[in-house]
């Protein structure tokens, strides 16, 4: 497995505005990782900087084993681009589209084969200009892999859809999976970065806060599981060490690292005192709690 | 892949892109109006309303009207089509797009005016055979050499002006009017739309400060009836090179890829 992204130390200023912060990241061959941040977090100003499009301020960027600053033309060759916003050419089909992109590269894929991957192969005679706008993003994302790309940056790939495109979207984004291509991606969905992503960078304010799988995240914030019940008038605390709190909807609950352990405890200690748990449950911690504790500290 | 491969690679691109280009202009109604039929429009009708008479030497107006349309119809595919597709391909993020593609950046500006001069040399050969058919301008063969030399160099000179005017075109929507705001006047008073002494002294003396103009009178030199040599108007095709160089400077200093918003 050979290393495709080496970022150390990447800051990027706009005269008095730190974009970027310093940001260190590792991507290996076949990973799909997830840029997750609130808008203005730097996202794009970094994966652009990735794709050479934007000069960084300071630190070392390596994509390919090149700086994508002074990049040949032909590192293009095997990488892949899905802007955040971008129109085909409205008087081409979408397959004419494709196969003038083909006609960049010196190893393309088959114009017919990639219009097929990316469910298209229905409109391949309609002009783009007549395309739906999850069309056009699907056919954004044939243009970026018919070059045959090691490399493929996706940057907001689903942002304004409909959640039934979004759903097609991630389907076609998992099978680039399969095909063992290498994906960095930037998205402020949670669910996107938890369903598509090996790892997910949470990128808060310029800087990376946390690095890891969803669950590898949930840890790293001390994120707990919650046990939680409908409180009786007058419920009495569990036994220690379990802390419990009432909250103002009437359910009390407690924090655990524990879960086995301290259900034990907290069920035998009713069952003793005769105490019903009404709607007892044990509550994971969503990726959306993490991200908002994780861009909460942040900012404060 | 071969040395020999990737040495010769960009000319396949580029006549690759000059074929997609081409493509892509026969499908936009509004290029086609613009560049082909309204040129046309023209001359039949500024020679029908104001007569083909008999000009002080001789010769018909439409030896003036020919080589004048001739100019705008130059203009028209090259100058004003990069304007607009450029500008327009900008702002929508496709040039972006393009960046991020192993094909060269001049090989892309280089077909969108080679393609110019493609849809140029096309509007030529149509508007010399309108001006033999209709109203009976004939082309010396003497004049064909000027004729040759100067829509060449009209289609790089106004090519590259085009590419230069994307950089003082803020969005999509002002193309047209930016565009048009600077050349119908330019038009009006360089012997395009009206020949003659009609056009006072001062204003032919503003618009020999432009390129517009100087095309126009290289073209109406060569559909003289009465030059029996070959004419090489030097001065016209300096000032023409003068703005080529400037809108070069202009382009390589200012021109961008990204959107403006």
């Amino acid at each position: 497995m050979s290393r495709v992204i080496e970022v150390r130390g990447l800051t990027k200023s706009y005269g008095e505005h730190q974009a970027v912060r310093g940001i260190d990241l590792d991507v290996e061959e076949g990973e799909i990782v997830a840029f997750l941040g609130p808008n203005g977090a730097g996202k794009t100003t970094t994966i652009e900087i990735l794709e050479g499009f934007r000069r960084a301020t300071s630190g070392s960027v390596r994509v390919l084993g090149e700086d994508p600053a002074r990049a040949s033309q032909s590192w293009r060759e095997d990488i892949g681009i899905v802007l955040q916003e971008s129109e085909p050419v409205p008087e081409l089909t979408a397959l004419e589209s494709i196969q003038m992109h083909a006609s960049y590269y010196l190893a393309p894929l088959d114009p017919h084969a990639v219009l097929d991957l990316v469910g298209l192969t229905d409109s391949a005679e309609q002009r783009t200009m007549k395309l739906s706008g999850g069309q056009k993003r699907r056919l954004d994302l044939a243009l970026a892999l018919v070059g045959d790309p090691k490399l493929v940056f996706l940057d907001e790939p689903t942002t304004g859809f409909d959640p039934s495109a979004r759903r097609e979207a991630w389907g076609m984004i998992e099978a680039l999976r399969a095909t063992g291509n290498t994906v960095l991606l930037t998205t402020h969905y949670m669910d996107e970065a938890e369903q598509l992503a090996d790892r997910i960078a949470v990128i808060a304010d310029g800087l990376i806060v946390a690095v890891g799988t969803a669950n590898e995240l949930a840890q790293s914030v001390g994120a707990q599981l919650q046990i939680s019940w409908q409180a009786a008038p007058d419920q009495p605390p569990p036994p220690s060490p379990l802390a419990m709190s009432i909250a103002e909807t009437g359910r009390a609950s407690v924090s655990s690292t524990d879960p086995t352990q301290d259900l034990y405890i907290l069920t035998s200690w009713a069952i003793e005192k005769g105490i019903a748990l009404d709607g007892l449950e044990v509550v994971r911690p969503t990726l959306e709690d993490v991200y908002l504790t994780l861009t909460g500290e942040a900012n404060s | 892949m071969s040395t020999e491969r990737v040495r010769f690679s960009w000319l396949g691109k580029l006549q690759r892109q000059v074929g997609y280009d081409l493509l892509v202009f026969r499908r936009n109604s509004a290029s086609l109006f613009f560049t082909i039929a309204m040129p046309l429009m023209f001359l039949i009708i500024f020679i029908s309303l104001f007569g083909n008479g008999e000009l002080e030497n001789g010769a018909s107006v439409a030896t003036l009207y020919v080589p004048g349309i001739l100019a705008m119809a130059i203009i028209s595919s090259t100058m004003m089509n990069l304007a607009f597709i450029i500008t327009s391909r900008r702002e929508r993020g496709m040039l972006k797009r393009l960046r991020g593609t192993p094909l060269p950046p001049w090989v892309f500006v280089l077909a969108e005016g080679l393609t110019g001069a493609v849809v140029a040399s096309f509007m030529t050969v149509v508007i010399v055979a309108v001006g033999r058919i209709l109203f009976g301008v004939s082309l010396n063969l003497t004049g064909v050499p000027t004729l040759l030399i100067s829509v060449v160099l009209g289609a790089v000179v106004f090519s590259i002006l085009g590419l230069a005017f994307t950089t003082v075109i803020s969005s999509e929507e002002a193309a047209p009017a930016i565009t048009n705001g600077v050349m119908l006047p330019l038009f009006f008073i360089s012997d395009v739309y009206i020949q003659g002494d009609s056009v006072p002294g001062w204003v032919q003396s503003i618009a020999n400060l432009f390129p517009v103009r100087h095309l126009a009178h290289a073209l109406q030199d060569s559909f003289n009836p009465f030059v029996t040599e070959t004419s090489w108007p030097w001065t016209h095709w300096l000032v023409l090179v003068l703005w080529g160089a400037f809108g070069t400077l202009v382009t390589v200093r200012f021109f961008r890829w990204t959107p403006r918003r």
